[in-house]
């Protein structure tokens, strides 16, 4: 912390400077009339530095904060740990990039868990913007790191379909009514790992990220609730739609990565399991966005007592008034 | 005709799908139906973009207010639907090198690709990091301890937003994590708040909007309720 004061004294300088007519103004009028007229753009430059400099302060230090996996990470992680090499996952990503900051590193988690574990990965989107995500995933994972894994064999993307649930509702039963090829304009026929899939019963996980709809609860109620012996399902979420999942946890949804946290501890037990000495930064990406959090609920909470204070102080001058 | 037609699919859809639910025999009827569906939603795909087009066009020609930003959303749609699909600057595939569409239009270095990552992927993502910002001055502004409801609702709140960083698990470290007192740790709380009240409070609401659904449900495949067929 020292040294990075220290070498990175700017930045605080700036952050110190930015804030100085701040604290003049609270200096010359009082803590109470100033935060009772606070400008809400004072709140968004310092919610602009409490996410800033973690952000900095992890990418200088490469520190992180260690995190303890929960029972729903462990959960996760052990749904994908017991599968034995050459088994079929099927990885929906049903997220886009507005959601890529909360969902993109437990993406890559688990990718690299199935990568790690030599499973057979099948690539599918629900979403109109999920292909990229799946490029992205396939492009700066696979191909960069598991250059041995071949198109095909170990690994394909099926793309994006249009009907949201309907799809899930037909795939359940017949994969090969609605993909005819893969992405990339293969025909199903022509590629080796799909040779003997019929539908997704076949599969033994599946994993969907999701940001909202079509996502996780469509795959609860869709795949698994009319399977429940032949489909098992673990799901990745924003922190929005972790909590409307919790209600289909175990039996139809044995394990959940609810937002970046969920991402972190998950990402933290692959990383234990498969990360080596020299841990590649994008397999860290969740650990690293735990800091920014941390200062950014830190300060959400400190504004909220501020806030209160300030409430409880009127209504008593008011009361003895 | 014009009416009846549509009432109909919806009720031979809606009712094979149920049946073809309940009565595994049926499952190819199911599975048909449901066919249907997926090609009726990527038949909307087109009308998405044409209804975009219609909205903008009609915008731009009354000079309504904002006129100019729906020439900027036409602009980029036909923009990035002709690179699309037409696959401009795309490179065939190695393994059909005589085809010059074999190649994927989202391929590193391509210009859709640089649509998505240059374009889409900040824009889209500098409106969800916009939310921080406003969630930290709705917090300062609205979140008062008014009454016991909200009481409750601001110690849950503090708990979760504590329990979802390191400052839970360092607040609350002195507590033996193998103790009797164990479940007070604040990661342990932020658990038990999740998966008891959040658990039991959304799975009351998801079972009255699935009864709620089923009668609605019922309603339109009776044609009793026929509001999603807009004005005679």
């Amino acid at each position: 912390m020292a040294d990075f004061v220290l070498n990175q004294w700017w930045l605080l300088a700036a952050m110190i400077l930015s804030l100085v007519p701040l604290v003049l103004q609270f200096t010359r009028d009082g803590v109470m009339p100033t935060l009772e007229t606070l400008d809400r753009r004072w709140i968004f430059l310092i919610m602009f530095w409490a996410v800033l400099v973690p952000i900095y302060y992890i990418g200088v230090t490469g520190e992180t904060f260690p995190e303890t996996p929960s029972a729903l990470a462990e959960a996760t992680f052990e749904e994908i740990e017991r599968l034995e090499e050459g088994d079929r996952l099927l990885l929906a990503f049903d997220f886009d990039p507005a959601s890529e900051g909360e969902l993109g590193p437990m993406a890559t988690a688990f990718v690299k868990h199935a990568a790690e574990k030599r499973l057979r990965l099948y690539f599918m989107a629900l979403w109109p913007i999920g292909p990229q995500m799946i490029a992205d995933a396939i492009n700066e994972i696979i191909l960069v790191d598991y250059p041995d894994m071949v198109y095909g064999e170990d690994y394909v993307n099926l793309g994006f379909k249009s009907g949201n649930e309907g799809v899930i509702k037909v795939i359940v039963t017949n994969l090969r009514e609605l993909y005819t090829t893969d992405a990339r304009g293969t025909a199903i026929g022509d590629i080796p790992m799909m040779e003997g899939i019929e539908n997704i019963q076949q599969m033994d996980l599946v994993v969907n990220i999701s940001a909202g709809y079509p996502g996780t609860k469509e795959w609860v109620q869709y795949a698994v609730t009319p399977y429940p012996d032949r489909i098992r399902l673990v799901g990745g979420a924003t922190g929005v739609q972790a909590p409307l999942l919790y209600p289909y946890i175990p039996e139809q949804l044995p394990g959940l990565l609810g937002a970046i946290k969920g991402a972190a501890e998950y990402e933290s037990l692959v990383n234990a399991a498969y990360g080596g000495d020299d841990t590649d930064p994008k397999y860290l990406e969740a650990l690293r966005r735990m800091g920014p959090q941390l200062v950014a609920h830190l300060l959400i909470i400190g504004l909220i007592i501020a806030a209160n204070v300030i409430f409880f102080l009127n209504r008593r001058r008011v009361a003895r008034s | 005709m014009k009416r009846s037609v549509p009432l109909l699919i919806t009720a031979v859809g809606g009712f094979a799908l149920i049946v073809a639910y309940f009565i595994p025999y049926t499952e190819a009827l199911g599975e048909t139906v449901a066919v249907w569906f997926d090609i009726l939603a990527a038949i909307a795909f087109i009308l998405g973009g044409g209804n975009l087009l219609k909205q903008h066009l009609k915008k731009i020609s009354d000079r309504g207010p904002g006129w100019g930003y729906s020439g900027v959303v036409i602009g980029s749609f036909l923009i990035t639907l002709f690179i699309g699909l037409s696959k401009v600057g795309v490179p065939p595939l190695a393994e059909f090198p005589d085809f010059a569409w074999s190649g994927d239009f989202i391929g590193i270095g391509t210009p859709f690709w640089f649509i998505y990552q240059y374009a889409f992927v900040p824009l889209t993502a500098t409106m969800f990091a916009m939310l921080a910002f406003y969630i930290a001055s709705a917090a300062f502004r609205a979140f008062r301890a008014k009454n016991l409801e909200a009481i409750l609702l601001l110690g849950t709140a503090f708990i979760i937003l504590l329990g979802r960083t390191f400052a839970g698990v360092a607040l609350t470290n002195w507590i033996d994590p193998t103790g009797p007192f164990a479940g007070l740790r604040i990661e342990n709380l932020t658990v038990y708040i999740m998966s008891v009240f959040n658990t039991v409070g959304n799975r009351a609401i998801m079972i009255g909007i699935a009864l709620g659904i089923v009668a609605v449900s019922l309603k339109v495949l009776l044609g009793v309720d026929r509001s999603y067929l807009g004005k005679e």
